[in-house]
């Protein structure tokens, strides 16, 4: 039990808490610009590298230094944006999905242009001991980075999304597009903020993904499918329904290798990755609105 | 004039690669020029066929599946129909999926294929690779004169697999593709069955791309699972028949050569940088053609050589003595 504890839920709590950042900004990317944002994991790669270069001149805690990674990733999101994305918004929006393939590309190669291609670990690299609670439960102190800023963040978009003006006409143009610009809603201020929103979280998420193991060029990349199957499982434009599916997706991934029957692991662990897979594409075929009822395109 | 040899010769392999390239672009135009289906996961079926056409003609091995010795040339048949029922079950289970998730969805499925590449050791020697793949007539031919040989090889499989395609193409079947690539809600309308038609397409571009999974392994003479290294091929067809032409058969073979042209012609070029820039050189070329793909989606959206369909023939149909419905 407590080895379950220990081994398998709070890793699958960290990893779903990253999966579950990359996540809201997929979803709502998702559901107010209408195309799948396949540079999102890049964007991710970027904030890693961007807290790695502060991190090589700062002499702080790398977590300390997240803003600068939030910076770049949102930096290079706005520039995308206006450069190669805006420019097919009339278009049917498929080619704005080729165009963040190309993108995501453009990402990786500057990527290892400026940073090389080998993996980088963050501050001195060491083993830091496990923090230890009951005596029995040992948890690494990242985990529990991860876990709690991932709370908080979750807390303060709800905030944002159900108090403020901005949040509130974000959800009313992921809702009904055409309404909300009938109604006067400055879309464009909405599309910024869609991007600064998921271009800071996604900087946090590649942060702990990278301080968890290494930062590497492909670091993003392979975490874009885990967070497209938990966008869509929590629903297509619903922020909080992609936190949930993050942990969920996170949580199926760690605990599917888990010796549940007898003592051989339940799935290989070789194969987690494809857990998500799975999942993604069964529920793209039973429930493509997800759990929370998102939209379908 | 061993400088000309060796260009020669540079030019050769240029041409076999780019051969494949224009396989794997009018497979491609098929699903997305004419169905409008997004196939993200090329490089799985890619990889399928090089497997399966590896495992079916090298000699019998302990390392992996088989060794069944059989001809090279139904390896490549095998390639084809392995690759088309995977397709075939992944159309199954995707096409009715709109572009988005077919893409999120192809990309998963090559992903879970890569997988099982690297995990199966008993099926695919997992990461050691297969080592010892015949090429064709390669008892006739050896060292530079094989080059040749399969360099002929590989293209009269392109003009096959070209032909094939401009005949689909042109065919009632095609017109009603397009019709439903179009416009899907008239096409069911006029009683077209959208999805088989979908299926159908899905299938075929995927067998296709399992030749040129086959005959990238012929060529290499060895398969490890870094041939299914999931972005760059799949990401070159795409800058390929989006830059040749999609909807156009010789736009997309077009697109293979000209953008694997460019392709090598800039190695040549980056390989004379000082070291410390030689190292990353793929890095800027990898930048350059993403950045040529958002010149082609921007401004360069029809391609090289845009689609033309073919001219409505009403007056022959209708006078001609053998009306075709």
């Amino acid at each position: 039990m407590i080895e379950f504890i220990n081994f398998y839920l709070f890793p699958a709590l960290a990893i779903g808490s990253v999966y579950a950042l990359g996540a809201v900004g997929i979803s709502m990317i998702f559901g107010i610009l209408r195309f799948a944002h396949f540079a999102h994991g890049d964007l991710m790669t970027l904030g890693a590298y961007g807290v790695l270069a502060a991190a090589a001149v700062l002499p702080f805690n790398s977590v300390l230094l997240v803003p600068f990674g939030m910076v770049l990733a949102i930096a290079a999101a706005l520039i995308v944006d206006k450069v190669f994305y805006r420019p097919l918004r009339q278009l049917p929006t498929i080619y704005t999905v080729i165009s963040s393939f190309g993108v995501a590309l453009i990402f990786r190669s500057l990527v290892q242009l400026v940073w090389g291609s080998q993996n980088q670990v963050y501050g001195s690299g060491g083993v830091r001991p496990p923090l230890i609670f009951f005596d029995t439960i040992r948890v690494s102190a990242l985990h529990v980075q991860a876990i709690v800023a991932t709370a908080v963040i979750a807390l303060f978009l709800h905030v944002f999304l159900s108090r403020t003006k901005t949040g509130r006409s974000m959800r009313a143009v992921s809702d009904d597009p055409e309404l909300a610009e009938v109604a006067g809603l400055d879309t464009e201020k909405v599309v910024r903020w869609t991007w600064i929103i998921g271009a800071a979280l996604a900087a946090v998420a590649g942060l702990f993904a990278g301080m968890d193991t290494s930062a590497h060029p492909n670091l993003g990349w392979n975490l874009l499918l885990p967070m497209f199957a938990a966008a869509i499982l929590g629903g297509i434009g619903k922020p909080m329904g992609a936190m949930a599916g993050g942990f969920i997706i996170g949580l199926a991934e760690e605990l599917s290798s888990y010796p549940w029957i007898g003592d051989q692991a339940l799935i290989s662990p070789s194969y987690k990755t494809a857990v998500a897979f799975v999942i993604m594409i069964v529920l793209l075929i039973v429930r493509p609105q997800g759990l929370f009822k998102g939209r379908l395109l | 004039m061993t400088e000309i040899t060796g260009l020669l010769f540079y030019l050769v392999s240029v041409l076999i690669a780019g051969g494949i390239y224009a396989l794997l672009c009018l497979a491609l135009n098929i699903q997305w020029g004419m169905g409008g289906l997004f196939n993200a996961g090329i490089v799985g079926f890619f990889a399928i066929g090089a497997y399966t056409s590896a495992i079916l003609s090298t000699p019998e091995t302990a390392k992996h599946l088989g060794g069944f010795d059989m001809p090279v040339f139904t390896g490549l048949v095998g390639a084809a129909i392995i690759a088309g029922v995977t397709g075939w079950a992944v159309a199954r289970i995707c096409v009715r999926l709109k572009s988005d998730y077919l893409a999120m969805a192809s990309i998963g499925i090559a992903e879970i294929l890569r997988l099982v590449i690297v995990n199966e050791a008993w099926l695919t020697n997992g990461s050691l690779g297969i080592s010892g793949i015949p090429r064709p007539f390669g008892e006739y031919a050896s060292g530079r004169a094989a080059d040749i040989v399969f360099l002929a090889y590989v293209w009269l499989i392109v003009l096959i697999v070209y032909l094939v395609a401009t005949r689909l193409y042109n065919s009632p079947w095609g017109r009603s593709l397009r019709a439903i690539r179009d416009n899907e809600a008239s096409a069911a309308a006029a009683g077209k069955n959208v999805e088989k038609f979908r299926m159908q397409t899905f299938v075929i571009g995927c067998a296709f791309m399992g030749v040129a999974g086959g005959l990238s392994a012929h060529y290499f003479r060895f398969l490890s699972p870094s041939a299914t290294d999931p972005l760059l091929v799949t990401f070159l067809v795409w800058v390929m028949l989006m830059a040749g032409g999609s909807g156009n058969n010789r736009g997309a073979i077009v697109g293979a050569l000209g953008i694997w042209a460019l392709w090598s012609v800039t190695e040549i070029f980056t390989n004379r940088l000082p070291p410390e820039w030689a190292t990353r050189s793929s890095f800027i070329r990898m930048l350059l053609v993403g950045l040529l793909l958002q010149f082609v989606l921007q401004k360069f959206r029809a391609g090289i050589l845009p689609e033309k369909s073919p001219p409505l023939r009403f007056d022959e149909e209708a006078n001609g003595p053998d009306r075709k419905r």
